[in-house]
């Protein structure tokens, strides 16, 4: 780590803080473009005038909106995102029941399809132009090409309704033994793996072999190194940054996928809590979400960034 | 975020005639179905053996048989019916919005390109930022906010996917502003309109059309997900992603009219995806 490396960094990391205050703006800004008064919407067309004054006092909708904001971004950082409009709790403790819940879907998901997807686009790039190679590459193409919900309701199908091997609907709360867990685990993350895979093959793929066309890989095979020492001893140590920058990028598409499969499968997670906070209209609750996805979208995405600004020599050296 | 790295365009030993032009099986195949699909969204209403809400048969999530072709829905409506009027919505619509997007980003990213300096920093950077939201998260809040309508629908995803192609035509205009023939077109005295119309259009529209279909694929895939989230299109309308949530109980019986929508979507995006791969090579380098 020296100067350059360390400056280019911070510069990410920069960056990475004023996107999220931008981000915080544009998520704050759709969300007062509800036409109506929410005091109003929540109270219903019976309330009485008191009442409607009482709640907007409340939640500080008599304020000018830049004031709102801050308050707004101000409980956020402090852990205190407001309280949901539809059930009067406050919105930390309904996230904070089903946070959980999502980062072990992700992180299961991604202990699953990382080393798996490696693999894959490792050999496929190996055997570029053969058989295998096109038989991953076009089927990479297929599901990346499709809905997630198409997935996830082809695996249901298959594995639920045709093979009856697992449950089609996830409950995480009323899990006993670890035999259950994978069970009830099974159908979300086959679904989000394929969805996060396919991605990760076809970028990992493209990183070896952009490395496997360099100079001295070539030099290497004319000095008699095989296949497989070529790729494995040669090519692969010089190719981990934009493999690491590849996985980063692609577990950022968990994010969008992730909505999907827990909605589809019924899992307790927090996009679950955000897809209901939409059909209800609960502001506060779909703000933090927003903002919880965004912060790891842009964590993910950054770290991508900073995985290929390490790994590149020519500043580790410098 | 990751830079459009600027890949030096290659330059290719000219080939004259035909070599090069030649379209491969599978490009034309991919090209037939989304042709396909296209008529059927022109002529649906007269190809559509029933009609469109009809409840046409007592017996509900049947397969298909020589009267209903792909079956029943679960209300015992026609699903070729329902599929063909589909096309309607998820193309239409999602055409509409890539057209949008595509148009305010290029036009967009050719001005900043040409004009360059802080205007170019605060637009390229604000579009950035948007642009580090993930979309269907972004198009969940939006919808939240003002409600579902096919209008909303078209200017949330023209807006969602604006700053992805602004990038891309940035890039490429910031390339091509630094030939010779621009420069020499700048020393002529030319106005910023005549160099963009004149002098970087035509010379970035290639790589544009390609951009342009595959931001029309992640627009009908986006829509799709909104539909099947009960968020999209709202009944009695339906598109392929509301078809496939309406019949998602018939899961459990394996019924043809939960496969045939996601099939159609599969179908569309599947073929755009590689007709864009399997240009003729002549039309590829140009892109590349």
């Amino acid at each position: 780590m020296n100067n350059t490396m360390s400056r280019l960094i911070a510069a990410r990391l920069g960056v990475m803080l004023l996107t999220l205050l931008i981000v915080s703006l544009a998520v704050f800004v759709a969300t007062e473009m509800l036409p109506g008064d929410v005091a109003e919407i929540v109270l219903g067309q019976s309330a009485t005038p008191e009442a409607v004054a009482g709640l907007r006092e409340a939640m500080n909708l008599d304020r000018p909106a830049p004031v709102r904001y801050l308050l707004w971004l101000g409980g956020l950082l402090t852990g205190d995102p407001g309280v949901s409009l539809v059930n009067n709790i406050p919105v930390a403790t309904l996230i904070g029941g089903r946070l959980g819940n999502s980062l072990l879907l992700a992180g299961v998901t991604a202990a699953f399809s990382v080393p798996i997807a490696l693999t894959l686009g490792i050999t496929a790039a190996m055997w570029r132009g053969r058989l295998y190679d096109r038989i991953v590459s076009f089927v990479t193409i297929c599901v990346v090409s499709v809905p997630e919900f198409m997935v996830a309701t082809l695996a249901v199908m298959i594995f639920a309704v045709q093979l009856r091997w697992l449950p089609a609907l996830s409950f995480a709360n009323d899990v006993q033994s670890l035999g259950e867990l994978l069970r009830v685990f099974a159908m979300p993350v086959i679904s989000l793996s394929f969805v996060i895979s396919a991605q990760m093959i076809r970028m990992t793929r493209a990183a070896v072999i952009d490395t496997l066309q360099s100079p001295y890989v070539e030099m290497a095979v004319l000095k008699g190194a095989g296949q497989t020492r070529a790729v494995l001893a040669h090519a692969l140590p010089n190719a981990i940054g934009p493999i690491a920058n590849a996985v980063a990028l692609s577990l950022s598409y968990l994010l969008g996928g992730v909505i999907i499969v827990e909605t589809i499968f019924n899992y307790p997670g927090i996009a679950k809590l955000m897809v209901d906070g939409v059909a209800t209209r609960d502001m506060p609750l779909i703000q933090t979400c927003a903002m919880i996805f965004c912060f790891s979208y842009l964590v993910l995405v950054t770290t991508a960034d900073i995985c290929a600004i390490v790994s590149n020599p020519r500043l580790r050296h410098k | 975020m990751t830079k459009i790295v600027d890949t030096a365009s290659e330059t290719l030993p000219a080939r004259r005639g035909m070599r090069g032009w030649t379209i491969t099986p599978v490009g034309g195949v991919c090209f037939a179905i989304a042709a396909f699909w296209l008529i059927v969204v022109l002529i649906g209403p007269w190809l559509a053996p029933h009609p469109i809400g009809a409840i046409v048969s007592f017996d509900i999530f049947s397969s298909p048989s020589a009267e209903f072709p792909l079956g029943t829905d679960y209300l015992g409506r026609d699903m070729l019916s329902r599929v063909i009027i589909g096309a309607r919505y998820t193309v239409g619509v999602s055409l509409a919005a890539a057209l949008i997007a595509c148009s305010c980003g290029v036009a967009l990213g050719m001005i900043t390109a040409v004009i360059g300096g802080w205007f170019d920093a605060i637009v390229s950077r604000g579009l950035d930022a948007l642009n580090a939201i993930p979309h269907l998260m972004f198009g969940l809040v939006i919808i939240a906010a003002v409600g579902t309508s096919l209008p909303v629908l078209i200017g949330t995803l023209a807006l969602l996917y604006t700053p992805g192609s602004f990038r891309f035509a940035r890039a490429l205009a910031a390339n091509v502003n630094e030939l010779d023939f621009v420069h020499v077109a700048r020393a002529r005295g030319e106005g910023s309109f005549y160099m963009i119309r004149e002098e970087i259009l035509p010379n970035i529209i290639g790589p544009v059309l390609a951009d342009f279909g595959l931001r029309f694929v992640f627009i009908v895939l986006l829509l799709s997900g909104l539909s099947f989230l009960g968020l999209g299109v709202q009944p009695p309308n339906a598109d392929w992603g509301a078809l496939v949530r309406e019949n998602v109980s018939g899961l459990a019986y394996g019924a043809p009219a939960v496969i045939i929508p996601s099939l159609a979507i599969a179908s569309l995006t599947i073929s755009v995806n590689l007709a864009i791969d399997n240009l003729p090579r002549r039309l590829r380098d140009r892109l590349s």
